[in-house]
């Protein structure tokens, strides 16, 4: 075979050509070379270009300290990830934003290092819900950003939006709908609690959860994809493969900024609510810069900022929020919404994960 | 070369890099990974070091059967079809010019540069009803309206045959290619039609190197996690898959190394009970 082939490349210029390419891929997004620098975990795609874009430069310039961002992958993978290498005494993002669900889990690993709130000088803005404590009520995370998973369509497809999360079930949805695939980020046992249990006080035993699982299962045949990936659903969604289905408002709305035909609709019985904090890895070294971080990030001008550039809700309580009422309503909703029962998740994770993925696989 | 068996020490001396470099990568990993899947795991949390067979217990159900039964099988229609297309074609591509030869190893080579995420997704388009290949039919008339073919068993079927074929044509190449060509001629001047030749003298001769591809692509098909994810239904899941999510989702170590363990075993089984079978069945054979 050797003998046969011939390239017209010598081999000096194809290693110096892989040592470019490889350097080029390497290289982090570091946005100012400083003394102070601070890695900081966003979730990869949309939402940390437009941090990128948007958000770290005004942090940078405003303290000195060089964001270097971190693309986190969806889900609890980000979790898992930090905690072997915490165990190892590696800090692979120094501030992480953590969603709910891995916000527990890592505290009860003891994951996070505690925040002293004393240097986060609108802490006090901050709405309760969105500080997570450790039992002991030292502060584990403080919240950086809300967002809402709510019930999107194609306006093609779909002329007219749907009011409620109920039209799901409508058989005329056959084989049309996309939802995520994990009952710990999918939230839907809370969605069909609300929607046809009257609230989520049903989920409290497990005789309540069966039944709404099996309430649930009726929705399968309208299920063609239950995707981990968010970029699996986001483009059939805006090419009407899969018409319909459970996807974030602000990513979304920015979608159909761009154009496409796609709308997100908070149903009668209100989108999902899930909040994501800032937390410290155990083994990072940067408490300081981490703590100017989440000061900076908590103030309300940046919180606008955010909801502005990226599409999330405000932390902050609505008052001490300089913003129109038409600018938080494009990226919240006055309808009551769907809280998950992080409880669950924690207490009877094992549980509620093979009876999920009974529900979905058999 | 020294064909004799090794008398002393020293004469093993060759095989110990390769026996160490495998100790290192591949007897360390998996002996920390059935050391996991003993341990205890703290729910909602991570693992504890213990002995426990809790997540064996966990895996011995019904559910979890048919999830495994569905992963080996699947692997094995994959192989199989990857031989049916895989040795025509190899044994045709011996047939033709050396540079067509290497054009068509180059191109082949060129699909094992796509990563699965790329092959899955791009599959996933080309299934698609809005933009797929069922379009182009459309076009030709032979079909009324584009219909979507993923998620479905066949786009799975699809996707990983794709993705093993190079292998397959890789592995059976250089059996192929050093296949003596008078042994066909003879098997034709005594009266054999080509096809005949084919399935009664090169397929016999080939019979080892048509196992090993076998259990190449078999192995290479049962990690598959990534395409029956984009590209099949929930019960076209693979038990590769429940692993991942156990691992990565549910940071469920133990369990997940349990269930890594039972695939590893159940496939060495296989795999150790195919060549019992072969060399039964191969006395006589070169």
């Amino acid at each position: 075979m050797t003998d046969t082939v011939k390239f017209g490349l010598s081999r000096r210029s194809v290693l110096a050509a892989g040592l470019a390419g490889a350097s080029t891929l390497a290289m982090p997004t570091v946005l100012r070379a400083q003394d102070r620098s601070l890695k900081v975990g966003v979730y990869g795609g949309y939402f940390k270009d437009s941090f990128d874009k948007h958000i770290f430069p005004e942090f940078t310039s405003a303290t000195g300290i060089a964001v270097e961002s971190i693309a986190e992958p969806t889900g609890e993978a980000w979790l898992v990830q930090l905690e072997q290498a915490a165990r190892a005494g590696q800090a692979p993002a120094d501030l992480s934003m953590m969603s709910q669900v891995a916000m527990l889990k890592g505290q009860s690993t003891n994951l996070w290092t505690p925040l002293d709130l004393s240097k986060v000088a609108d802490a006090d803005k901050v709405l309760p819900q969105f500080i997570n404590s450790y039992p002991d009520g030292k502060v584990a995370g403080v919240g950086a950003v809300a967002w809402y998973i709510t019930l999107v369509s194609n306006t093609e497809s779909y002329p007219e939006a749907p009011e409620s999360w109920a039209f799901m079930w409508d058989p005329a949805n056959e084989d049309k709908l996309g939802l995520l695939a994990l009952v710990s980020n999918s939230f839907l046992l809370e969605v069909t609690a609300k929607t046809f249990f009257g609230g989520t006080d049903v989920l409290d035993t497990d005789e309540g959860i069966l039944q709404v699982m099996e309430k649930l299962a009726e929705l399968k045949p309208n299920v063609r994809l239950w995707y981990r990936d968010e970029a699996q659903f986001e483009q059939a969604l805006k090419s009407g493969e899969i018409p319909m289905g459970q996807y974030y408002h602000d990513v979304t709305g920015l979608a159909a900024a761009d154009g496409f035909p796609v709308r997100s609709t908070f149903p009668k019985e209100g989108g999902i609510l899930d909040s994501g904090c800032w937390a410290l890895s155990r083994a990072s070294e940067k408490g300081d810069e981490a703590h100017e971080f989440i000061n900076f990030m908590t103030q309300p001008s940046m919180q606008k900022l955010m909801s502005l550039k990226v599409g999330t809700a405000p932390t902050l309580k609505r008052d001490t929020l300089d913003m129109t009422d038409a600018e938080f309503a494009s990226v919240s909703s006055d309808i009551d919404p769907v809280i998950p029962r992080y409880d669950l998740y924690s207490t009877k994770s094992d549980w509620l994960n093979q009876k999920w993925t009974e529900l979905i696989v058999g | 070369m020294r064909r004799n068996p090794p008398q002393k020490p020293a004469d093993y001396l060759p095989i110990a890099f390769p026996a160490a470099m495998l100790a290192l990568f591949f007897v360390v990993p998996f002996g920390i990974m059935v050391a996991i899947s003993v341990f205890k795991r703290v729910q909602g949390g991570f693992y504890e070091p213990a002995f426990t067979l809790d997540n064996y217990a966990r895996f011995l159900t019904p559910f979890f059967g048919e999830v495994l039964m569905f992963s080996l099988a699947l692997a094995a229609i994959v192989s199989v079809v990857c031989l049916l297309i895989g040795v025509p074609f190899t044994y045709l591509l011996t047939r033709i010019g050396r540079r067509y030869q290497v054009l068509w190893l180059i191109t082949l080579l060129a699909v094992l540069s796509l990563s699965e995420v790329i092959i899955g997704f791009a599959w996933s388009t080309l299934l698609s009803r809005t933009a797929g290949l069922s379009n182009f039919l459309v076009f030709l008339s032979i079909m009324d309206k584009p219909e979507a073919w993923t998620p479905g068993f066949g786009a799975v079927m699809t996707g990983l045959v794709y993705q093993a074929f190079p292998y397959t044509v890789l592995v059976l190449y250089p059996a192929f290619s050093r296949l003596d060509p008078s042994l066909m001629e003879a098997a034709r001047t005594l009266g054999s039609s080509p096809l005949r030749a084919f399935w009664n003298v090169v397929l016999p001769i080939m019979r080892k190197t048509l196992l090993a591809t076998f259990i190449i692509v078999f192995i290479f098909a049962l990690g598959a996690y990534l395409l029956p994810q984009i590209l099949g239904r929930p019960q076209h899941w693979t038990l590769s898959v429940l692993v991942t999510d156990q691992a990565i989702y549910q940071s469920n170590m133990p369990f997940a190394a349990a269930m890594a363990v039972f695939l590893v075993l159940s496939s060495l089984f296989l795999v150790g009970l195919s060549i019992l079978v072969s060399e039964k069945k191969g006395i006589g054979t070169p």
